[in-house]
């Protein structure tokens, strides 16, 4: 044959070889281990309980997902050989969640736990067709007989950063990298606000939205531009440990947000709000094996231990360190009471009465940004 | 009056990762080969100079690495399009996909690691003057390297012989093979030297810009930097130009919601590639602005034999 079609068929050989060999590695995600096969003449062992955790981010994101995976294990670890455990990752959600849910039921998994806001909808679509697996979603509020909710209160660790950040600002502006103008970002805005304010009222918080829970670059340069505007305290909702590393790199301080962040920036790190999501997970796994699994909707705090603000930093100075344990005790005995009157929003309008605390329908609901955070709440128009 | 030094060296960080890729295609271009798989060429170097940045601490060896590795992609893109005369665009396409899969495949065990590289640089004495030195002496070596790119791009397209019959093949590959120059070769070199501009870009992304790997992480700018070509009608100088135009309309947005001016999101980021059509627009509505513009033979297949 000639030399062009010598040389295409080669390329063309080479091709398939190489996606044959490519495409026969192993896969990143980890299927769930067949249950072990039970040795002959003894009683069949029981069947270990399959659970399935569905993640929006990669674990290695040392933010959110990695935080629920230690949860993960930290259930593999009390109950060891009565749970399989497995989980996939970096799931988008909108169509393909609804089928990974799908097919995580279809391997068999008696509960399934869908770790971001987004996979509502996708969740309670399955849940209507299997009503005998367990559906459980995190920081959602949509409930059926066998789907129910559980979240952090994010916002008390929020609060007790924004003590910290409230002493150890010397501009009095405080930024934060918020994702989405969901309620849930905004009560972490505004209890950072509040918490700042408690001891040091000139404080003002400057915010930039991203549109994301997960973009480092992104986060990096909101970052930049909020210590461009003389933000010296920086507290994000967002997924990584950007917003930590370039304040690192500013010489500014920032939190570690969702998991313990401190080894990535050893001078920048003021503390890290996060969750100790095992607590709750153990508890779930606990209610399907011994039955008693119910709907619901579950928020739980530093009071339950599944927050904390972990890791403060020796640079704060010991009156901070005071006032932050002092107002851990008071969430511990009022749990989620962070939202008090009299509180204004940032056009003047109140809020919130004198004497008066937020339920979980002022806080479930909030639109607004308090006084004392600039700017407006984006709409989607 | 320091918030906007700030700003400018925001953009100028911003945009150089565009600004090399937009060169590297620009090489490419203009000896008439269209490299529609920028991004996914941004994303192996990314993982790549990310992993031995990791492993070495060495962040000229993660560069040189970064390169490496999409000039390795090149070749094969190269070969593809100029020796078998695959089709640009869709062979382009498909290295853009490849590039995005095959850089998260490798880069999980890399997400949530660490670099420990030194990050802040300074030109030694300049960095001290006021304004100028906040706004344009304080940044990572790369964004000078950008800037010496530009001139050299533009001297050696236009003032060398080299550069006039790399141009030369961009218009007809015809006429100068009729003259004896070696096409292909000529073209896979430039091919090859554009795909290692894009490696460095990507490399910025991952070591220098944001010090972490994460899947997707280049979001997005080889794609912008493809536009960014077009809209500066190929020439290095406009090129540098639109970058820090792109680059500066990110930070500029980020920058007035943290003023607390609210300009919706989406317009802004929409905003370079409106004006891309713009200008696509404007060169071809007279025929012979393109061809003042537009090198003749992008994206078109050249056959020697014929």
């Amino acid at each position: 044959m000639n030399a062009p079609s010598f040389f295409k068929t080669l390329t063309m050989g080479a091709l398939i070889a190489s996606t044959a060999f490519f495409g026969c590695q192993k896969k990143e995600e980890p299927k769930p281990e067949p249950a072990a096969a039970p040795a002959p003449a003894e009683p069949p062992k029981l069947e270990p309980l399959k659970a399935a955790w569905m993640y929006v981010g990669p674990v290695g994101d040392a933010g959110w997902t990695y935080a629920h995976d230690l949860g993960r294990k930290g259930v593999e670890a009390k109950y060891g050989d009565k749970v399989k455990t497995s989980y996939v990752e970096s799931v988008p959600e909108g169509a393909d969640a609804e089928r990974v849910i799908r097919d995580l039921v279809s391997q068999g998994n008696k509960i399934i736990f869908a770790t971001s806001f987004g996979y509502m909808d996708s969740m309670e679509k399955v849940a209507k067709d299997f009503p005998d697996v367990y559906f459980e979603h995190a920081t959602g509020y949509k409930t059926l007989p066998n789907l129910r909710t559980y979240e952090g209160r994010f916002y008390e660790p929020a609060y007790l950063a924004g003590i910290v950040a409230g002493g150890m600002t010397k501009t009095n502006i405080l930024g934060f990298v918020a994702s989405f103008p969901i309620p849930e970002v905004l009560r972490n805005i505004n209890a950072y606000t509040l918490g700042a304010q408690s001891v040091n009222p000139k404080v003002k918080t400057k915010v930039v939205w991203v549109s994301t829970w997960f973009d480092p670059p992104k986060e990096t340069e909101a970052a930049q531009s909020l210590m461009n505007e003389g933000a010296d305290v920086l507290l994000q909702n967002t997924d990584s440990t950007a917003v930590l590393q370039a304040a690192e790199k500013n010489g500014k301080y920032a939190f570690g947000w969702d998991s313990d962040m401190s080894a990535f920036a050893p001078k920048a790190h003021l503390g890290s709000c996060l969750l100790h999501w095992e607590v709750y997970y153990n508890k779930a796994i606990g209610d399907v094996l011994d039955k008693t699994w119910q709907t619901g909707q579950f928020k739980w705090g530093i009071k339950e231990g599944a927050n904390d603000f972990v890791k403060m930093s020796d640079a704060i100075p010991e009156n901070v360190r005071k006032k932050v344990e002092e107002a851990k005790q008071f969430l511990i005995a009022n749990p989620g009471a962070v939202f008090r009157g009299p509180i204004k929003d940032n056009t003047g309008k109140e809020v919130l009465a004198k004497d008066q605390v937020g339920d979980d329908k002022f806080k479930a609901e909030m639109a607004f940004l308090v006084n004392g955070v600039e700017g407006k709440i984006p709409t989607s128009k | 009056m320091n918030e906007l030094a700030l700003l400018v060296a925001a953009t100028l960080a911003a945009g150089t990762p565009l600004a090399l890729a937009a060169l590297g295609l620009l090489v490419n271009e203009r000896v008439g080969v269209i490299n529609l798989g920028a991004e996914g060429l941004m994303l192996i170097s990314a993982v790549t100079g990310f992993a031995v940045a990791v492993h070495t601490r060495s962040p000229w060896l993660a560069f040189a690495a970064g390169a490496a590795s999409a000039a390795l992609v090149a070749v094969a893109f190269g070969w593809l399009v100029i020796w078998l005369n695959a089709n640009q665009y869709a062979t382009g396409l498909a290295v853009s996909l490849f590039g995005g899969g095959f850089s998260a495949f490798v880069g999980v065990g890399y997400v949530g690691r660490r670099l420990g590289i030194e990050l802040n640089y300074a030109v030694p004495g300049l960095g001290r003057i006021p304004f100028l030195g906040a706004a344009l002496f304080r940044e990572h070596p790369v964004v000078y390297l950008a800037v010496a790119l530009c001139i050299f791009l533009s001297w050696f397209f236009w003032r060398t012989r080299t550069g006039l019959v790399l141009r030369a093949i961009g218009e007809s590959p015809d006429a100068a093979h009729a003259l004896g120059y070696r096409v292909r070769r000529a073209r896979l070199a430039a091919v090859v030297a554009g795909g290692a501009l894009c490696g460095v870009a990507g490399t910025v992304l991952s070591v220098a810009y944001t010090p972490l790997w994460v899947e997707g992480m280049v979001a997005g700018r080889g794609w912008i930097a493809l536009a960014l070509t077009v809209f500066a009608t190929w020439r290095p100088g406009r090129v540098l130009l639109g970058a820090y135009l792109f680059g500066g309309v990110t930070m500029l947005q980020l920058t007035l919601q943290a003023q607390g001016v609210h300009l919706p999101a989406e317009f802004m980021s929409m905003l370079p590639y409106l004006a891309t059509v713009l200008v696509l627009v404007l060169i071809s509505r007279n025929p012979a602005w393109i061809r003042l513009n537009m090198p003749s033979s992008l994206g078109k297949p050249f056959f020697p034999t014929q």
